[in-house]
C-alpha cells in the first residue's frame, strides 16, 4: 500500500512539474506581432494599409442595418458600438446562463440575430459574420484580454487546457509542444509564437482575407495530421476560452495583421 | 465596396504628396480549381485610375498575380486644393468609386 502510494507521488511529482514548466509566466507572455518582420508590422500599424479595416468598415455598415422578421439593426438594442461594445471582446467567449456553456463572439450575435433579429444565422466564415465580428471587437483594441474570470467558466477552461496539452494526429504533437516549449524558433522557415489569440479575427496574408480564431486552429489541427474539429463544437469553443484566458492581460489587437 | 484612401489633408503648393489606396476584392486568379475540377471563373480588378480635379495623374492596370485587397501607392505634385477621384474597373462589370479632398496653401 505505502509502496504503491511513494510510487503514485513520485509519479505526480515527474508528471506535475514537467506539465507547468510548459507555461509562459505572465511577463513573459508575448504577441504574435512581436515575432513578425517590420513589413508586416507597418502593415497592421496603419489603419489606412490594414486589410483587415476594410471588414471593420463593413461590419459597421452592417451594425446599422435592419434585418430580419424583427426588422431591428444591432444598433437599434445596442446604440454607439464605440462606447456600449468596447471591452466585451475581451471577455470572449462568455459564459451564457441559458446555454449553461461558453459561446463565442459569433456565436453570440448569431444567438442575437435569433433571438432578437429573427434572422437566419450567418454561416461560419462568412464575410458578414467576419465583419461584424472584426467591428464589435475593433472597439476593444488596446483592452487587456480578461476572458475565462467568470467562476462558472472553470471547468470549460480546464477542458481546453487539456486539449491544449493533449497530443493528436498523426504527427502525435500537442498545442504545447510548440507554443509553450519552443516559441521563437522556427517551423519551416517560420517563426512559431506563443498563441496568444490577441488580434482575432485578423487578417492572414496566407489566406487573403480575414479569418477567425476557429479557422487558425482548425488550420493547425490539420497541419498536425488530426481531424479537426467542427466550427462551433464545445472542444474548439473550450480551446479558444483557454487560449483567451493565457492571454490574459494582454491588449486586443483586433484587426491584426499575421504572415 | 469598402475603400480605405490615405491623402493628406494639407499641403503646400509644389510639395510631392504620397497617396495611398486600399479597397476590398477577392482578386480570384482563374487558375485555381475547386475540388471537383472545376475552373474558377477569373474575378479581378483589372484597371485602377486616379483624378486630381478631373485630369487623370496616375494609372495601373492590374492582373491575375496581385494579392487580394489590392494596396496602391504613387506620388504627385499638388498645385491646387481639390478633389482626388479614384476608380476602380473589373471583371464581370466590376466598378467602385471613391474619393478625397485636398486644401493647399
Amino acid at each position: 500500500m505505502i509502496f504503491w502510494r511513494a510510487i503514485a507521488a513520485a509519479a505526480l511529482l515527474t508528471v506535475t512539474p514537467a506539465l507547468l514548466a510548459g507555461e509562459i509566466p505572465r511577463d513573459a507572455r508575448r504577441s504574435g506581432y512581436s515575432f513578425m518582420g517590420p513589413e508586416t508590422r507597418a502593415m497592421q500599424d496603419d489603419d489606412t494599409s490594414n486589410p483587415g479595416m476594410l471588414f471593420v468598415l463593413d461590419g459597421e455598415a452592417l451594425w446599422g442595418r435592419k434585418t430580419g422578421v424583427a426588422d431591428k439593426s444591432c444598433a437599434d438594442c445596442h446604440g454607439d458600438a464605440r462606447t456600449s461594445m468596447k471591452g466585451v471582446a475581451a471577455r470572449y467567449p462568455a459564459f451564457d446562463k441559458p446555454l449553461s456553456r461558453p459561446v463565442t463572439l459569433d456565436q453570440r450575435i448569431n444567438l442575437c440575430r435569433a433571438d432578437h433579429q429573427q434572422a437566419a444565422p450567418l454561416p461560419y466564415e462568412s464575410r458578414d459574420l467576419l465583419a461584424l465580428s472584426a467591428f464589435v471587437a475593433h472597439q476593444s483594441r488596446g483592452v487587456a484580454i480578461t476572458a475565462g474570470d467568470a467562476p462558472e467558466l472553470r471547468p470549460f477552461v480546464a477542458q481546453g487546457r487539456d486539449l491544449f496539452m493533449q497530443r493528436e494526429g498523426q504527427l502525435n504533437l500537442a498545442c504545447t509542444n510548440c507554443h509553450d516549449d519552443n516559441f521563437d524558433k522556427r517551423l519551416a522557415g517560420a517563426p512559431i509564437t506563443q498563441a496568444q489569440p490577441t488580434g482575432y479575427p485578423l487578417y492572414r496574408l496566407e489566406w487573403q482575407t480575414l479569418g477567425s480564431l476557429e479557422r487558425r486552429l482548425r488550420s493547425c489541427m490539420t497541419g498536425v495530421r488530426a481531424q479537426a474539429f467542427d466550427y462551433g463544437s464545445p472542444e474548439l469553443v473550450a480551446l479558444e476560452l483557454y487560449l483567451m484566458s493565457r492571454a490574459r492581460g494582454l491588449p486586443m489587437e483586433t484587426p491584426a495583421v499575421r504572415p | 465596396m469598402a475603400a480605405l484612401i490615405n491623402v493628406p489633408a494639407k499641403a503646400r503648393r509644389g510639395d510631392v504628396i504620397e497617396i495611398r489606396t486600399l479597397t476590398s476584392h477577392i482578386m480570384e486568379t482563374g487558375f485555381r480549381h475547386t475540388m471537383d475540377g472545376a475552373l474558377v471563373p477569373r474575378d479581378i480588378i483589372t484597371s485602377f485610375t486616379c483624378r486630381y480635379n478631373g485630369t487623370e495623374i496616375f494609372r495601373a492596370d492590374l492582373f491575375p498575380a496581385i494579392a487580394a485587397n489590392p494596396y496602391l501607392s504613387f506620388f504627385t505634385v499638388v498645385q491646387e486644393s481639390g478633389k482626388f477621384e479614384f476608380e476602380w474597373i473589373g471583371d464581370n462589370g466590376y466598378s467602385s468609386t471613391a474619393s478625397a479632398s485636398i486644401t493647399v496653401e
